[in-house]
């Protein structure tokens, strides 16, 4: 209610018009903000105005619209233009900033990839290294296990004819009957064959196989674990085909000893 | 150039976003940002612009307007150039002069356009008042210095006779007919205070009409306008 009084008085019209004190219009101002109607008022009035004397408008010539635009830029275009030239030109060397900015990340990070994939490489080796060096040290503490076991009886077997520079041993304990071979001493053997280890007893001679010794080249130390042998009384190690053999070839013996 | 610098606010944005890239970061410091601030404004303002053209309002034209947009200049002489050369023309009675005085208010409003702010009014208001004061001037400047005498020569309607009927020729056929219908005391009270800007006072006195009925009449006038023009 209070604001149809306000619109009938016929103040928003002059509002428009620019015939207000000051105070009146930042009355005005103040109640078009607060209430949607006044301000709705107001932009009608506005249009209406704006029509009307846009329709009593004389023949206005494009002319005029270049005239004013050639003054403006005489008297602003310094500035206009600077203005335009530095954020143009912020433009550019943001643009120009940024592609270095890329050149330089891109090449940061092809540079990051490739050490990675070595640092990668490097520690699979590490990794590989480490474990070949952990079964070393596993294969010396039972080397060394075996060596040192005061049970054992050790067994030198000298080299026979076919190859008289060989030797092993046999680290034999007689309450356990348990084997372990030192063949150290012995030729890598050639491709397709194996050393098999044989348990003596002299009267009569009769052979018992007791295991083959697998893995020759892998196994650093040399030292094997075969089968138990009761009461063996001589070691014999022939050279026999992959898979071994039932009885030794005895033109292949490599050593041989007594207990 | 200028479509450059757009895409690259966006650009910079996403380098902030990077903490990563502190050596571009050190370089594009906070003046810098500013600058960037302000083209993203001008890029919503220009999508505004784009996406209203014809229809924008005062309150969607003046951050336009604001930032000394090229294109805002030419929306704001395209919306109100000829309504001001009608008050212009209406107070100055001479095609050539008004035309001067059209291009001085033009001028003087891109170059004050700092100083308007929306609390002292309409910026239409801001405008025409500039065109009346203008014009007054260019009177005084011709040695009238009556101004009285000089402004109560003829109404706006006198206006439909000088000017270009080819141009205008569907404009006024409109107009002929909402003149007609238009009560010549309504022509008179609009003429008086929209053209002329004549205080309530000064109206009053010229119309012989109480002061206070005037503000009432115009009132209505302006409804039957309103009416008229379906606004």
């Amino acid at each position: 209610m209070e604001n149809t009084t306000y619109i009938e008085s016929g103040i928003l019209e002059l509002y428009v018009y620019g015939l207000l004190s000051e105070e009146e219009n930042l009355e005005v101002s103040r109640m078009a903000k607060k209430h949607g109607e006044i301000n709705d008022e107001i932009l009608s009035i506005e249009r209406a105005i704006v029509n009307l004397s846009t329709s009593f408008s004389p023949f206005l010539s494009a002319e005029n619209f270049k005239k004013i635009r050639e003054k403006l830029e005489l008297k602003h275009g310094k500035v206009v233009t600077l203005k335009s030239n530095r954020t143009s030109y912020i433009g550019w060397a943001a643009a120009v900033l940024l592609l270095i900015g890329f050149a330089y990340q891109y090449n940061e990070h092809s540079q990051r990839r490739s050490e990675i994939v070595n640092a990668q490489n490097e520690n699979t080796q590490l990794q590989e290294s480490l474990v070949s060096s952990e079964i070393k040290a596993k294969q010396t503490e039972d080397a060394l296990a075996v060596v040192r076991d005061v049970n054992n009886t050790v067994i030198s077997l000298g080299g026979q004819a076919v190859s008289p520079t060989s030797y092993a041993k046999v680290y034999y304990n007689k309450n356990t009957a348990v084997v372990y071979v030192d063949a150290a001493g012995l030729p890598e053997p050639p491709q397709g064959h194996v050393y098999q280890v044989w348990a003596l007893k002299l009267n009569p001679l009769t052979p018992t196989s007791i295991g083959l010794l697998e893995d020759f080249k892998s196994q650093q130390q040399r030292i094997f674990a075969v089968e138990r042998a009761n009461g063996a009384e001589g070691f014999g190690i022939t050279l026999e085909p992959a898979g071994g053999s039932k009885s030794p070839t005895m033109e292949q013996l490599y050593a041989l000893g007594k207990v | 150039m200028a479509e450059l610098r757009y895409p690259m606010a966006g650009l910079y944005l996403y380098i902030r976003s990077r903490q990563k890239i502190g050596f571009l970061r050190n370089r594009i410091d906070a003046d810098h940002f500013q600058n960037f601030a302000q083209i993203a404004n001008l890029l919503k303002n220009l999508f505004i612009f784009v996406s209203k053209d014809a229809i924008m309002t005062q309150e969607e034209l003046l951050p336009l307007i604001m930032t000394k947009d090229e294109r805002a200049f030419t929306h704001v002489y395209d919306m109100y150039s000829k309504s001001l050369f009608a008050v212009i023309n209406n107070l100055v009675n001479d095609r050539e002069e008004a035309e001067d005085v059209l291009q001085e208010v033009f001028v003087k409003i891109w170059k004050n356009i700092d100083s308007y702010n929306e609390s002292k009014g309409r910026f239409y208001t801001w405008i025409v008042n500039i065109a009346r004061n203008s014009s007054i001037d260019k009177l005084r400047s011709k040695g009238f210095s009556n101004k009285q005498k000089n402004l109560s020569s003829d109404n706006f309607v006198h206006l439909l006779d000088d000017s270009n009927k080819m141009v205008h020729k569907i404009d006024t056929i409109g107009i002929r007919e909402f003149v007609n219908k238009l009560k010549p005391k309504c022509i008179r009270i609009i003429d008086l205070l929209f053209f002329k800007g004549y205080t309530q006072q000064e109206a009053s006195d010229e119309l012989q009409i109480p002061l206070g009925t005037v503000k009432t009449q115009n009132r209505t006038c302006i409804n039957d306008l309103r009416n008229f023009l379906r606004v």
